[in-house]
Order: structure tokens, then C-alpha cells, then sequence
């Protein structure tokens, strides 16, 4: 398998993945976020498609959905947004199954797919698609040279984990505790051993759910990921930006400010963690 | 083997869409569904249908409507779910899946209503098998159906409102499922309707398969023969299914009476949506003034499963309307929209004034008061063309909705609603 953008995007050093809510609160301050969490050290930027049924994010990521959705984001106008996009690292659409299933003409992946690749999108992350119900779409990402991203969870089990990375390209997400997505102050016990199945995969594994700080991104790393996946802690610095009717630039400021800081932990210089 | 082949699929509807987190536990679910349900391991099913008879009080009459039958000019008959203890059909459902947390050896349920219907059965179920529960219920319905809010809690359950979208039962599911993320180790969510990921549909389907049962055996004992047709509302469509199943060879709870799983194509099935205020979707507001899924709704996956739905070109799913809260969801169960596209059940409609004046009929005819959910079915009667005799399953007691059959019929100016005007001060 040759690598893909995305593992490529997995350097020496550690990888910073960061989510932001296409059009939260408008596709103009999305593209200004966007790039400042790239110049803020992001190698991987994960660009939400708002779908109005959200149910694998916590209250933070349904509420940036929302404001995106009220504020008129569509498949097209991402697909725009994209194609305006001003940054050098890969962009991967986190979406729900049924905006990829209804785009176009005709039902299922496949227009959605030849279109994100067309905008410049490079894979996927469907977090109500399992790889159960992921034959289509795998096809459809085959075809165009798209990444299919697949989440493990602490639940997963070994007989799973074998099926998901049988199809998972661009990197594995490591899902760092139970529950949905939102921003913790404390690295869960689970994630320590979430990577430790995965520690013979031959495909990059990044860690995400619940981080929000360089110190978190540092442990993680520490544990053995390749990469943190950061999503809430920006959020919020957006939805705050939003309640205080802050300037776009001053938000992306703050959004650049922290990238760089997680990424100054991921990439912190950290013992090897002791192997049981 | 193909993912089309996969079980849990109804031709093209149904499988499996939730966040990998709970896949390990839906397919624990699956493999309980199997052994217990379907295979009557450790007496399962005994265990249920002994349940049900003592605790929940099945069969369930099958009561023919004088005043009905003469105003139609043929036989009518009521699947009297409204007297299952409860109050609605939801128990059969409700205690079958209780008890099979029981079995699985989960130790607390989460649940979702609309109405609050579900939730009172699923709190009532959990209060006599003494298993821990949470319910999430909309914010909009909780205030539209306080009785059943009130009940929930007599049965020490909590009930947690949902203040995110319009507050109704789209929202509830969408908690619930996130509440089930974070406790997917030791929870079991008791889904409320045949939807959800496999196998929900089916499993549900199967508790709710003695409503098809009782009739289909009633029928013979009372009529000679099976009914022209079976009338049932559907909003997710858990009493339509289970007054269905029987006729379309579908139902699969062990110990059926001989006779009642196999086909009866000449049946008519008809599914009754809520027609709301208008068939017509309004894509742009992202809302539909009805819950009609099967007849106006498009393919696309929620919530688990592909089905029917309330949606826009571009797939988001738009709100729904119903003046009744238990019909009021943008999906339908993945099994009946392939029955409807297979032909086998046909979906017809009626609107929200309808639905109130069916309600003020069976009040005042047959000293019925139906729930505004069942009252649809009793509505479409003014609309059947056949000859009879048909069963229309009641699938509740509408004594939760007379707040706000009070409050619409007066400003609707609905036809028979008696007024409270002279007794006020």
C-alpha cells in the first residue's frame, strides 16, 4: 500500500489533527480559522460537513453545528469552501453517512466522493458509518484515491479491530474514551491501552476525544500515538468568540495560539512509556 | 457474505449506522436477540409471555363497535391495546426488552419517548423488574404531555428534558443514544419503535407481534374468518408492525398459536400517518407540517437504520409535525417501508383536525377516549372504501392527550368537541 496525503501528514514529530464546524458561524470565518490553525502547526485540518442530526458529539460540537447549519452551510458550499481553502496540508470531511448518501443525483457515495476529491478533499471520517456498513463508501474512496479513516473505540473489540484496519487507509482515529466528543482536562485511563492493541498497525494512530491542551497532547503522545485529534478546545474558543461578538481575527488568533501549543506538546521530547 | 446479505436488512432498508462505540454492544445485542427471543433460551419467551399476561394483562379484547359499525355500514372492530396495563401497546415492547437486559445481565436502562407513552411503560417495566432508568424526553413534549412525565417519575424513574432542537422525539433519540455512548458497558437502550439499528427493528417487531397474534386468533373465534383489513397509525411504527406481523408471515416470537405466523396476502394492511397540516415539505425551513415518512419521505439513513424519511434534497432531516407527539418523528421502521414499496402495506394519511374529530367520535360513540395517535386510525375509516369486517388497532387510551385535544379542538373550532366555556367561572 503506498502512503496516502494523510499518513504522510503523520511526520517525525508527531501530528496535530484539528476540527473546526464548516460555516461556525460563517464559511468566511472558517476559511480565517482554518488557516490559522495551519499556520499554528496543524499538519491534518478535520473540516466538519454539518449534518442536523449529530449524535456522536457532545453538547460543544452539536452547538457549532447548529450555528453553521443556521448560517446556511450546504454539501455545495463546503465543497467551496474547500476549493477556497489557502493551506497545504490535507483536509479530511468528518460527516455523517446520510449527506454522502444523498449528494447528487442518484443515492449513495459514489457523486459525493468524486466531488470531495475534485474540491481537493483527502479522506473521510464517518462516524455513523461502521466498517460494517462501509462496503460502498470504501469502494467509492478507492476509486478517487480518498483515505477512509475508521474510529476505534475502547469498546472495540479484537475481531473488529481486524475488519477496520483490513480497510482503514490514512491513519487509524483512536477514540480516547467512551462517550462523545468534547474537551476534558484529563487524559482518560483508556487511551494508554486503546493504542496499545494498536501498537503493531502498520498505519498512523492518532487520539482523539476529550483533549484540549498541550500537557494532554504531550501524554498521549507519550502513550504511543502518532497524532492527537483536537476538536472541542477550538470550539469553544469559537463559541466564545461568537457569545462576546469578538472580531474574526481575534478568534483565529487564540485558535492559532493553541494549535501551536498542542502541537508544542505533541511534539515535546518524552521518554519512552514503560511497556508492561 | 455481501453486506446486502447481512441480517437486520429489509431489502434495501434497515443495517447498522451507529458510532463504532456501540457496535460491540449492538452486536452483543444481536446474539441475546438470537438466542433468547428467537431460540427461547432459558425460557425467554415463556418467561415474557407469562409476564405479559400477569403484569400487563394480554390478550387484550378485540371489541366490536356497534355505533361505528352502523355509521359505516360494515363491521368494525377494536384491538383494544388502550386496555393493556399502561395504557398502550408500548408495554409488550417495554417489558420485553426490560426483562432481556435481565438476561443479557445489564444494570440500568436508558430510554427515549415522544408522547411519553414509551417512557411510562419503559419506567413501569423497570420499576416491576427493579432495573435502574433514565428517560430523555423533548422539552416541547414534556410540556405537552405533563400526565405521562408525572407517571414516569411515580415509577422512580428520571426523566431528563431536551432542550436542543424543537424538543421532540428527533431530539430524544439523539441524547439517548449519546447517553448510551458514554454507559454502553453496563446500559441497555430500550428503543421505543421498530427503527434503530438491527435488531431493533425485528426484536421490536417480535414483542409487538402478540397484538397480530390475538387478532388473527380473536378473528377466527369471533368472525369465522380473518378481516378484510387492519388499520393502524404509524409514526416509528411499533403497534402498526405489531398489528401486522402476523399477516405478513414476519412475526417470530417462539410459542405463536398454530396458525397465526403464516401469510395472509388477502388482508389489507393499511398504515395511517399523520397527515399533520400539509403533505407538502418545506425544504427550505427544514420543516414538514406532517410525519407522513412513508408516503412523502425519501431513502436515507437515521438513527441506525436506512429508511424513509423526512428530509431535504441536500439530507438533512427537516422537523416534523403531528398534533399528536407519539406520531411526530421524521423516520419510520426500515421493515415497514419495504413492505410499503413491496406493496404489501399501503400508506395512507389523515390531518391533525381529522385525527381530533376520530377523537371526539369514539368518545362520544363507543365511550372510547383514544389516544390522538390511535385516533388517526380511527379517522381513516371515514375515508375506507371496503366492505369489512376491519379491525383498527387502538393502540392507546388518550387520557395524556386531553390537554391538548382541549386546547386544539377550541382552536380549531373542531366539529363535536364538547366545550368547558359554561362551567367556567
Amino acid at each position: 500500500m503506498s502512503r496516502s496525503d494523510l499518513a504522510d501528514a503523520f511526520t517525525d514529530d508527531s501530528a496535530l489533527i484539528s476540527y473546526v464546524a464548516a460555516g461556525d458561524p460563517s464559511a468566511d470565518a472558517t476559511r480565517e480559522y482554518v488557516e490559522a490553525l495551519v499556520e499554528g502547526g496543524s499538519d491534518v485540518i478535520e473540516l466538519g460537513l454539518p449534518f442536523s442530526e449529530p449524535v456522536a458529539e457532545g453538547t460543544t460540537i452539536q452547538n457549532a453545528i447548529k450555528r453553521a447549519l443556521d448560517a446556511g452551510m450546504t454539501p455545495d458550499a463546503y465543497l467551496d469552501l474547500v476549493r477556497s481553502l489557502d493551506v497545504d496540508v490535507p483536509v479530511v470531511c468528518m460527516t455523517y453517512y446520510n449527506l454522502i448518501y444523498q449528494y447528487g443525483t442518484e443515492s449513495g457515495p459514489e457523486e459525493f466522493v468524486e466531488a470531495a476529491a475534485d474540491a481537493g478533499i483527502s479522506g473521510f471520517v464517518v462516524p455513523d458509518l461502521p466498517v460494517d456498513e462501509s462496503g460502498p463508501l470504501y469502494e467509492a474512496c478507492r476509486e478517487h484515491g480518498l483515505d477512509l479513516v475508521f474510529i476505534v473505540a475502547p469498546t472495540t473489540t479484537e475481531e473488529r479491530l481486524d475488519r477496520m484496519l483490513d480497510r482503514t487507509t490514512g491513519f487509524v482515529y483512536v477514540q480516547g474514551r467512551l462517550g462523545t466528543t468534547g474537551a476534558r482536562d484529563e487524559m482518560s485511563d483508556d487511551t494508554p491501552a486503546a493504542l496499545d492493541r494498536l501498537r503493531d498497525a502498520d498505519v498512523p494512530k492518532a487520539v482523539g476525544f476529550g483533549i484540549s491542551s498541550g500537557e494532554q497532547a504531550r501524554e498521549v503522545v507519550a502513550s504511543g500515538a502518532d497524532g492527537v485529534i483536537v476538536g472541542s478546545a477550538y470550539v469553544d474558543l469559537i463559541a466564545e468568540g461568537v457569545e462576546n461578538d469578538d472580531p474574526t481575527d481575534a478568534v483565529a488568533e487564540r485558535l492559532r495560539d493553541l494549535a501551536a501549543e498542542l502541537k508544542a506538546g505533541a511534539t515535546a521530547s518524552v521518554p519512552e512509556p514503560e511497556r508492561k | 457474505m455481501s453486506e446486502s446479505d447481512r441480517p437486520g436488512k429489509f431489502g434495501d432498508y434497515g443495517g447498522q449506522y451507529v458510532p463504532e462505540v456501540l457496535m460491540p454492544a449492538v452486536e452483543e445485542l444481536v446474539d441475546a436477540y438470537e438466542r433468547y427471543v428467537l431460540d427461547n433460551e432459558d425460557g425467554f419467551v415463556d418467561d415474557f409471555r407469562s409476564r405479559i399476561r400477569e403484569f400487563g394483562g394480554r390478550p387484550t379484547p378485540l371489541s366490536h363497535a356497534d355505533n361505528l359499525s352502523e355509521r359505516y355500514g360494515f363491521d368494525v372492530y377494536l384491538k383494544r391495546e388502550d386496555l393493556l396495563h399502561g395504557g398502550a401497546h408500548k408495554l409488550n415492547n417495554a417489558l420485553g426488552q426490560v426483562l432481556l437486559a435481565k438476561y443479557m445481565g445489564k444494570e440500568r436502562i436508558v430510554a427515549e419517548t415522544g408522547a411519553g407513552q414509551h417512557g411510562t411503560a419503559t419506567a413501569m417495566a423497570c420499576a416491576y423488574l427493579d432495573m435502574p432508568c433514565e428517560i430523555y424526553m423533548g422539552r416541547t413534549d414534556v410540556n405537552r404531555q405533563r400526565p405521562n412525565v408525572f407517571r414516569m417519575r411515580l415509577h422512580d424513574a428520571e426523566v431528563n428534558p431536551v432542550d436542543v432542537g424543537s424538543g421532540t422525539l428527533k431530539e430524544a433519540i439523539n441524547e439517548t443514544m449519546r447517553d448510551w455512548a458514554t454507559n454502553v458497558e453496563d446500559t441497555h437502550y430500550v428503543i421505543g419503535s421498530v427503527v434503530g439499528p438491527h435488531p431493533f427493528p425485528a426484536m421490536v417487531r417480535d414483542f409487538q407481534s402478540v397484538i397480530s397474534e390475538e387478532v388473527r386468533e380473536q378473528s377466527r373465534e369471533r368472525l369465522g374468518e380473518l378481516p378484510e383489513a387492519v388499520i393502524a397509525c404509524a409514526g416509528g411504527g411499533s403497534n402498526t408492525m405489531g398489528a401486522f406481523s402476523a399477516f405478513v408471515g414476519s412475526a417470530a416470537l417462539a410459542g405463536a398459536p398454530e396458525g397465526t405466523q403464516d401469510a395472509a396476502p388477502d388482508v389489507d394492511l393499511l398504515a395511517v400517518e399523520a397527515g399533520g397540516s400539509s403533505l407538502g415539505v418545506d425544504a427550505d425551513e427544514g420543516y414538514a407540517p406532517n410525519s407522513a415518512s412513508l408516503s412523502t419521505g425519501t431513502e436515507g439513513v437515521l438513527h441506525g437504520a436506512r429508511t424513509k424519511l423526512l428530509q431535504t434534497g441536500d439530507g438533512q432531516i427537516v422537523e416534523s409535525h403531528s398534533v399528536s407527539a407519539g406520531l411526530d418523528y421524521a423516520g419510520v421502521g426500515p421493515e415497514l417501508a419495504h413492505l410499503v414499496d413491496e406493496g404489501r402495506v399501503e400508506p395512507v394519511n389523515v390531518d391533525d383536525d381529522a385525527a381530533l374529530e376520530a377523537f371526539h367520535r369514539l368518545s362520544r360513540e363507543e365511550g372510547i377516549i383514544p389516544a390522538l395517535e390511535s385516533s388517526h386510525a380511527v379517522a381513516y375509516l371515514e375515508q375506507y372504501d371496503g366492505d369489512g369486517p376491519v379491525v383498527v388497532n387502538l393502540s392507546g387510551r388518550g387520557d395524556k392527550d386531553l390537554d391538548t385535544v382541549v386546547e386544539e379542538s377550541t382552536a380549531r373550532d373542531i366539529d363535536g368537541a364538547p366545550t368547558m366555556e359554561v362551567f367556567e367561572e
